[in-house]
């Protein structure tokens, strides 16, 4: 794969959040469990908001989620996604009571609904970097 | 202590607005600046606090161009276009707790000769995580990122893009009486309808303009307020909020509440007024849906009931809440919100020339920004 050729925004992971997007090469959606509590958040970050710890652990999302809300987007912001144009974007509660946000493929526009069954798949980019796209779960 | 009526805006000042001015953020600061300070009638030196944006332009700069002598505070409110709002709050504070006696709120900025207000967010520290997580995957903009909570209040509640509509519309009809605003060219509803989807559901007319130009406000206690220049705008209740997830805007548990719900309660509790008693509103408008929503969460409507609250011009002038009298960053100018400071104030001076709401008493202004953070002021007439 030739990186020159992906001139969309790449990702800078910190050392909190390197181990999801690990998992991403994994094709596994992972997620902070506390060990504590067992409250599960994401984005990635430090502390734990129920109980306050800072102890945690990564599990793999199921990858079945449902549509909460979307936009399809015609305007061309960067060069790097004016090929892509019109793109939807979806932001979908998962399974496991967190919510993600990523190109959705697949879907007619006419089809799009609150509650509409998707789940994660992933697509290698380029060298090192997996990013997760949402389908519809049929 | 409460900060009902402990301070009152004594001075405003404004630049032109434009599209291109050939001058350079710290020029433009300090033209509404010296003019604030001249409508307020004290000396640029008698400023003895100053909370700039952020950015370039830094209290060193006005310390060193006006002479002052003795700053006694300065400091930032990084909430984006919530800043403001929320810098008035913190202007309030400083003036009742007798730190300071005069509180300048600089703001200028070359949004449309400069990098884009869409380009500059990759850049910004509380962003962040947007940065790392959704960016990379395509949503990149403030219009990608807040055309999902409009589509779920669509899809909850049944609100349309021609209501939306309506607001642009009675915005562009303000800004082209007012004298000092960027769009000129009347619109219509269609016009609305037909300008091009940037990020479904948000049309080109539902967005905000990229603009260049400065404006400013002094706060003053109340008591020294009395004995300036120009009738004191009393400061009655005056908050900030954060919404929930206050970064990503994904993992918020409700899309459809912003900050500004939280701060709404404690304004109109500190000022002891009621809705009905506001007679002119400025609302902070980067997107149509962002006036719609904070319509609600301030509770001139309920939940879900802001598409019926607006449509058919109903914010115009003459109609049922006259909001963004001068045509706010819809059709103004894109100032970060300072201008929807300037003119609430303007309005309770009674100098709203061609847009004043007729005897306009007691009016609030909010603030919104960096991705739900919100900032609310009532005022009344001295």
């Amino acid at each position: 794969m030739d990186d020159s050729s992906y001139t969309k925004l790449v990702p800078t992971p910190t050392p909190t959040s390197q181990p999801h997007w690990d998992g991403l090469n994994q094709h596994q959606y992972l997620l902070q469990k506390c060990i504590d509590c067992g409250r599960i958040r994401h984005y990635p970050r430090p502390v734990c908001d129920a109980c306050f710890s800072m102890r945690y652990e990564w599990v793999a999302a199921s990858g079945r989620g449902k549509l909460h809300s979307w936009t399809v987007t015609y305007h061309p912001f960067h060069p790097g996604w004016k090929e892509d144009l019109p793109y939807m974007l979806a932001t979908v509660d998962l399974e496991e009571g967190v919510r993600m946000n990523a190109r959705l493929r697949g879907v007619e526009q006419s089809d799009l609904k609150i509650g509409l069954p998707v789940r994660i798949d992933y697509e290698t980019v380029k060298d090192g970097l997996t990013l997760p796209v949402l389908v519809a779960d049929k | 202590m409460s900060l009902f009526e402990k301070a009152a805006v004594s001075g405003i000042g404004e630049t032109e607005y434009v599209r291109g001015s050939g001058k350079s953020p710290i020029v433009m600061q300090m033209e509404a600046s010296l003019k604030a300070c001249a409508d307020a009638g004290i000396s640029p030196k008698d400023i003895d606090g100053v909370i700039p944006y952020g950015g370039a332009v830094v209290a060193e700069d006005f310390i060193t161009n006006f002479g002052i002598q003795d700053l006694r505070f300065s400091a930032t409110t990084p909430m984006g276009g919530a800043s403001p709002v929320a810098s008035v709050q913190c202007a309030v504070a400083m003036v009742a707790a007798g730190i300071c006696k005069h509180v300048l709120i600089p703001l200028g900025r070359d949004g449309w000769s400069g990098a884009r207000i869409g380009s500059r967010v990759q850049q910004m520290p509380q962003f962040k995580l947007i940065g790392e997580f959704e960016m990379p995957l395509g949503a990149i903009a403030p219009a990608q990122l807040y055309a999902p909570m409009a589509r779920r209040h669509m899809e909850l509640y049944g609100t349309t893009s021609r209501q939306l509509g309506s607001i642009a519309v009675s915005t562009r009809q303000h800004a082209i009486l007012h004298g000092n605003a960027t769009m000129t060219k009347p619109i219509t509803i269609e016009d609305h309808q037909n300008s091009r989807m940037i990020s479904d559901p948000l049309r080109l007319l539902d967005c905000s303009l990229e603009s260049d130009g400065g404006a400013a406000v002094i706060i003053s206690s109340a008591e020294r307020a009395r004995d300036l220049r120009q009738r004191p705008v009393y400061i009655m209740g005056v908050a900030e909020g954060h919404p929930d997830s206050p970064s990503t805007i994904t993992q918020r548990p409700d899309l459809t509440r912003l900050g500004v719900a939280k701060a709404a309660p404690r304004a109109f509790a500190m000022a002891g007024v009621t809705h009905a008693d506001i007679d002119v509103a400025e609302i902070y408008d980067c997107f149509t849906y962002i006036v719609m929503c904070q319509l609600e969460d301030l509770g001139f409507c309920k939940k879900g009931e802001g598409g019926a609250f607006v449509e058919n011009g109903a914010l115009g002038l003459g109609g049922r809440l006259p909001v963004n009298t001068h045509g706010g960053l819809l059709s103004q100018a894109h100032m970060a919100g300072i201008n929807h400071v300037v003119e609430l104030t303007r309005q309770l001076r009674g100098e709203g020339g061609k847009t004043q709401v007729a005897d306009a008493e007691i009016g609030l202004v909010t603030g919104y920004g960096d991705m739900g953070d919100g900032s609310v002021a009532i005022m009344r007439r001295g």
